[in-house]
């Protein structure tokens, strides 16, 4: 904690270890190579994957995270997909507090 | 699994991570346990057990030879020197792996059953036929890998392979395992290697100065009892044998390291 602290205010990164790095290298690609199927395909899914929930509903896009994960030895997507806040019905009342009918301000000039 | 001896298999995917000199040193240490051993080199083409065992003038027929029923089996078994109920036959050298098939290596092995105990399969490197042959007649496969990025990827590959195979998932030797790398962070260690590959842990093996020297005179090191990764080895053996044996500690060698800092924190 303390180290990590110092490091942060001194502007330094902290060194990570090479075993480490193998590591997580490692569950990136063997996840990867297990379902044979490249980072790059990967995101295509991805894109396709959204493309058709947006047809539907609304997408919080910005906080979507698709990923694959390990357990044991079968992989999974995992997939966290928000929908956006503003449901139809909300909408127009947001609508109608914030920016007031056109005619009303018509009225008032 | 049929009846008889157990055919075990030593593969890997990646070369030069210690196929062959596991597969020597289990067999010699199966042997030294009393058990009837014979070692198929199953990597046609590119002949190797036989120097590493220190028999390689003594080949006269090869498993190809059998295969294509130039002769018995027995006729290219070759009898170590010091252990009478351990035998090798040797890889063809002037062949290629499409001289044997899958089929040829499960009727051989169900020939030798009846008379071994374990039947030990040094696999080729590679996925391709070399690998299928070796695998094909296996009750078990050991897969051997380094902590190295590498050898862990094709690892992982072969015993995705095996699954969809429908062999047993077999089990792994981490072989070259440099324990003051491990410390200093500086190397995947077991635990991550286990974790990344989710398989069985049979063996650790350390990096050990002994082992060059060994396969250099065709002595195995797993009779050098002063030999860590000798020690391993005989570990392994009894771990195939049944026993529970506990894995060796990787630190010990950093034993006078700790002694001293002990004495000098006054703990």
């Amino acid at each position: 904690m303390m180290p990590d602290f110092l490091d942060r205010i001194l502007g330094r990164t902290p060194t990570k270890k090479s075993g480490s790095m193998a590591k997580e290298r490692l569950q990136f690609v063997l996840v990867h190579d297990r379902i044979n199927l490249p980072p790059e395909r990967l995101e295509a899914m991805k894109q396709e994957i959204l493309a058709v929930i947006s047809k539907y509903v609304s997408i919080d896009s910005e906080n979507v995270d698709i990923n694959l994960q390990n357990r044991e030895r079968s992989s999974l997507l995992v997939a966290e997909i928000p929908f956006l806040k503003t449901l139809e019905g909300i909408e127009q009342d947001d609508e109608d507090d914030d920016a007031p009918p056109r005619t009303k301000a018509d009225s008032t000039k | 699994m049929s009846v008889g001896g157990k055919v075990i298999t030593v593969t890997s995917g990646k070369g030069g991570v210690g196929k062959t000199t596991t597969t020597s040193n289990l067999s010699v240490a199966l042997a030294r346990n009393n058990q009837k051993v014979v070692m198929i080199d199953a990597d046609i083409g590119l002949r190797n057990l036989d120097i590493v065992m220190g028999l390689e003038n003594r080949i006269v027929f090869d498993l190809v030879d059998i295969v294509e029923g130039r002769c018995k089996p027995r006729q290219a078994m070759i009898r170590h020197k010091l252990f009478p109920e351990l035998y090798l036959i040797p890889a063809a050298q002037t062949r290629d792996k499409t001289a044997v098939s899958p089929a040829d290596m499960i009727q051989l092995t169900d020939m030798l059953r009846d008379d071994f105990d374990y039947i030990m399969i040094d696999s080729p490197a590679g996925i391709e036929r070399g690998f299928r042959n070796a695998v094909a007649p296996a009750d078990e496969v050991l897969i051997v890998t380094n902590p190295e990025v590498s050898a862990v990827r094709d690892a992982d590959r072969v015993i995705g392979l095996l699954e969809t195979e429908n062999k047993a998932p077999g089990r792994l030797i981490l072989n070259r395992v440099n324990p003051e790398m491990v410390r200093r962070g500086e190397m995947l260690s077991p635990d991550d290697v286990t974790d990344l590959l989710a398989i069985q842990l049979i063996g650790i093996v350390p990096e050990d100065e002994n082992v060059v020297p060994s396969s250099n005179s065709g002595i195995p090191v797993t009779l050098n009892e002063n030999s860590r990764a000798g020690l391993a080895y005989r570990n392994i053996a009894r771990r195939l044998m049944g026993e529970k044996v506990p894995f060796m500690q990787l630190s010990e060698s950093a034993g006078l390291f700790k002694r001293l800092t002990r004495l000098f924190s006054g703990k």
